[in-house]
């Protein structure tokens, strides 16, 4: 084998694997990432039940209701809109009213948001940056001051 | 008093490294041998200065002398010294600090330990070196200085964040740094050979104990990160594709392709071009990492401290390095000569499919962590990129990698037999098959990926010792002689063997995760949860004082068969000073599984929401990356020995 036969390998080789690649990754891309969304949005785009998205905002003072069971209900807002949420599981240390927080999960048919999972802040200060810039666009809240109180 | 020492010595530190960033440059160009030598000196006393910086804030947070504002921000009079002390580097400027001194302490073993190398290339590569240090530590004392005063000084500290008051933090950050940082060592002998327009199997020799090292630490670390995080975050979970995880897998997969693709370097002297591109790479991931950690331009589940400002400084050193470095690549990389020629199927052919896979894989990451940064820069929509993806894209592209890895050990250099090697294999595959069959007789409602894990994980732990066993066995001869003869294998052999097979046992410990039982419930005193073929019985609800927290412990008695077995212990744990409560986990280790117990709020009339799972085989984890390490800290030892023994330090004088 020669010098420009082995070169010619090579770069056939890699340049199949990175096809290959390539070709996986967007396939993933399409149907494997989750949409941020705040409840105005939610309420504006009429989103489908079923389809799997971000919820971020606050959580409305006095909405927290951890019922029978292991099902936890409570309600995200933005100060426009709310959305009620269900998850069934422990909620994290830094779950709080009034605080910003960030849950994954399904959009259901009664407009409720069937989430499965609650992201938790390693810092009592620390504001998802989603929810940071949602909450200034809506006015509710500028870099530095503590959460809003919602209620 | 100590506090301005420590700053002093950061701003002497600067100005040295400043001199170590021109001198050896200008004696390399003039061939002055003074001026070159200059740049051992200069290392030793940089990291002198940096570690004298470290040291007096170390001393300032022991101290609890909260005049410094980072003191105060950062710690409580009340916290365990070791927390205090760790408290060091549990914040930004602290970080940076460590940041810049294992960068120092890296070029400083340079000079220390690289006295074979030869004047011209360890003075520019100190120099390069220098450059980085020169970049940190302008960034830390314009923007960064962690021992800046405050007055009045307050009476009591604002407490360490209490998920850091763990040792994890005492030991993850250090070892990941070592890694991350050790790779600039790398990156250095790159831009080095680069600027010298020399590059030769000589350099890759020199090159390669170093870039081994930065990825031993580098696996400890991320092990020891993943382990932290699984028992600290209380979800069960010990991987999550969060990006701040990725920024730590990007350097180790590309460190991984350069630790194999050097070897080639070394032994064959082909792959020149590839090698010193890959170790500009990995350090820039490192840096990315870097930058992705301290920003906190996404989303992560994993930030601390970080400060978005600051942090798009960063982004302006790494694109300075980045850029810089990859341009003096494409200026150099063409007039350096071709190496050795080898055949398709050969360990060379065989060292350049995981080269392919590795960074194909790393790059697969790296759009899976920017894209939703990309996407909001294009049209502001925001999006998260989570486990599904990585999950989809990561497992197929690195299996390939992880099935070949039995035969590449074994293939002989320039040309080798496909055919025989299979055969010596067979053995392994025969193992593999019969456990996957096995476990897919017994896998009772387990997804059928699990059973092929646990096949793809007995064959390559049975494959990479394969080759200790069959050349150990070659001749035959009794138990006596083999067992002789395969301690008698160079110690490089072991090496692999043992860092591949661990490998193997990782792939069995995520197998294993698909058989993990998972109970939530709501449980009063008295109550009995059953979880897989144990019992866990609360017992009783307790309050406990600790030096600066509260407990509210629920004690569980662990039975199996009614037997008692052990106490388990998980608590609700709150911290005054910050009004903040962390979970702590109970784990109960038997054999290579564990039970791990976590809590959730207590409710009215004693209610306790219990989340327990049992983890089958869950150590394999962990233990897979110690192996990994293991091996190559082997590797490592054989080079010396083959070198012969480390020109002694000359006492690094400052």
């Amino acid at each position: 084998m020669t010098r420009k036969q082995r070169r010619f390998t090579l770069i056939t080789a890699a340049g199949i694997v990175l096809a290959l690649a390539a070709g996986l990754v967007l396939y993933a891309l399409r149907d494997n990432v989750a949409f941020f969304r705040t409840p105005s949005d939610v309420a504006e785009l009429k989103v489908q039940p079923g389809q799997r998205f971000r919820l971020g905002g606050l959580v409305e003072g006095g909405s927290v209701n951890k019922g029978v069971g292991e099902r936890v209900a409570f309600a995200v807002t933005d100060g426009k809109a709310t959305v009620k949420v269900s998850y069934q599981g422990i909620l994290p240390d830094l779950f709080r009213e009034g605080q910003g927080v960030v849950t994954e999960g399904v959009m259901q048919a009664d407009g409720s948001f069937r989430a499965d999972t609650v992201l938790a802040k390693h810092d009592e200060t620390y504001m998802p940056r989603e929810v940071a810039d949602a909450l200034k666009k809506q006015g509710l809240w500028k870099e530095g001051a503590p959460p809003p109180k919602t209620q | 008093m100590t506090v301005e020492i420590g700053h002093f010595a950061l701003v002497l530190a600067l100005a040295v490294s400043a001199v170590q960033l021109v001198l050896p440059w200008l004696g390399a160009r003039r061939n002055d041998v003074v001026l070159m030598h200059l740049g051992d000196r200069a290392a030793g006393l940089q990291f002198l200065l940096v570690g004298v910086s470290f040291a007096c804030l170390a001393a300032a947070y022991l101290g609890s002398d909260f005049s410094v504002r980072n003191v105060y921000e950062n710690s409580h009079s009340l916290m365990p010294p070791i927390y205090k002390f760790s408290g060091v580097w549990g914040n930004h400027e602290g970080s940076l600090l460590l940041w810049a001194l294992i960068l120092a302490l890296s070029g400083a073993a340079v000079a220390a330990f690289g006295q074979g190398i030869p004047d011209r290339l360890r003075a520019l590569t100190l120099s390069v070196q220098a450059s980085v240090a020169v970049a940190f530590l302008l960034f830390m004392l314009f923007t960064s200085n962690p021992f800046e005063r405050q007055f009045p000084p307050p009476f009591e500290g604002r407490d360490l964040n209490p998920l850091l008051q763990d040792f994890g933090l005492a030991v993850h950050p250090p070892l990941l740094y070592v890694g991350y940082v050790g790779l600039s060592i790398a990156f250095s002998f790159a831009v080095a050979a680069l600027i010298d327009g020399r590059v030769d199997a000589a350099w890759a020799r020199f090159a390669r104990p170093w870039i081994l090292a930065a990825w031993i630490f580098l696996t400890l670390g991320i092990a020891m990160g993943s382990y932290w995080a699984y028992y600290e975050l209380g979800w069960g979970g010990w991987w999550f594709w969060d990006p701040v995880e990725n920024a730590s897998l990007m350097p180790w997969l590309a460190a991984t392709a350069l630790l194999h693709s050097v070897i080639v370097m070394e032994k064959r002297g082909a792959l020149k071009v590839w090698t010193i591109l890959l170790a500009i790479i990995a350090f820039s991931l490192s840096l990315l990492g870097t930058f992705i950690v301290r920003s906190g331009v996404l989303t992560s589940v994993h930030s601390f401290a970080s400060d978005p400002a600051r942090g798009v400084v960063i982004l302006g050193i790494l694109c300075f390095f980045i850029g810089g470095s990859l341009a003096l690549f494409a200026w150099r990389a063409s007039a350096l000569q071709q190496g050795g020629l080898f055949a398709p199927v050969s360990r060379e052919g065989a060292l350049v499919f995981n080269n392919l896979f590795l960074s194909v894989s790393c790059l697969a990451v790296l759009v899976g962590t920017l894209y939703p940064l990309a996407l909001e820069a294009w049209d502001g929509s925001k999006i998260s990129v989570g486990p599904p993806f990585f999950n989809l894209v990561f497992i197929p592209l690195t299996l390939p990698l992880v099935l070949a890895m039995p035969f590449g050990q074994q293939l002989s250099w320039k040309r080798g037999d496909l055919a025989a090697v299979s055969q010596r294999l067979l053995v392994a595959m025969g193992i593999g098959m019969v456990g996957m069959v096995v476990a897919f007789a017994m896998r009772g409602g387990v997804s059928a990926l699990a059973p092929v894990g646990i096949g793809i994980g007995l064959f390559v732990v049975a494959g990479s010792i394969s080759e200790i066993v069959s050349r150990a066995g070659r001749g035959g001869g009794g138990v006596g002689v083999v067992l002789r003869k395969a301690f008698g294998l160079p110690v490089s052999a072991w090496g692999a063997a043992i860092a591949h097979a661990g490998v193997g046992v990782m792939i069995l410990g995520v197998a294993a995760t698909a058989y993990e039982v998972e109970r939530i419930a709501n449980v009063r005193q008295g109550e009995v949860l059953s979880l897989g073929t144990y019992e866990l019985v609360l017992k009783d609800v307790q309050r406990r004082e600790g030096p600066n927290y509260r407990d509210t412990v629920a004690v569980f008695e662990v039975r199996r068969g009614g037997v008692l077995e052990d106490i388990a212990e998980p608590a609700k744990r709150i911290y005054p000073a910050r009004q903040m409560p962390t979970t702590e986990v109970a784990r109960i280790t038997r054999g290579f599984g564990q039970i791990y117990i976590a809590l959730g709020e207590t409710g009215p009339e004693g209610v306790v929401p219990v989340r327990a799972y049992w983890k089958p085989f869950v150590l394999f984890i962990w233990l897979g990356a110690v192996l990994m390490a293991l091996g190559g800290g082997l590797s490592l030892l054989e080079r010396r020995m083959r070198v012969g023994a480390p020109v002694p330090a000359k006492a690094v004088r400052a």
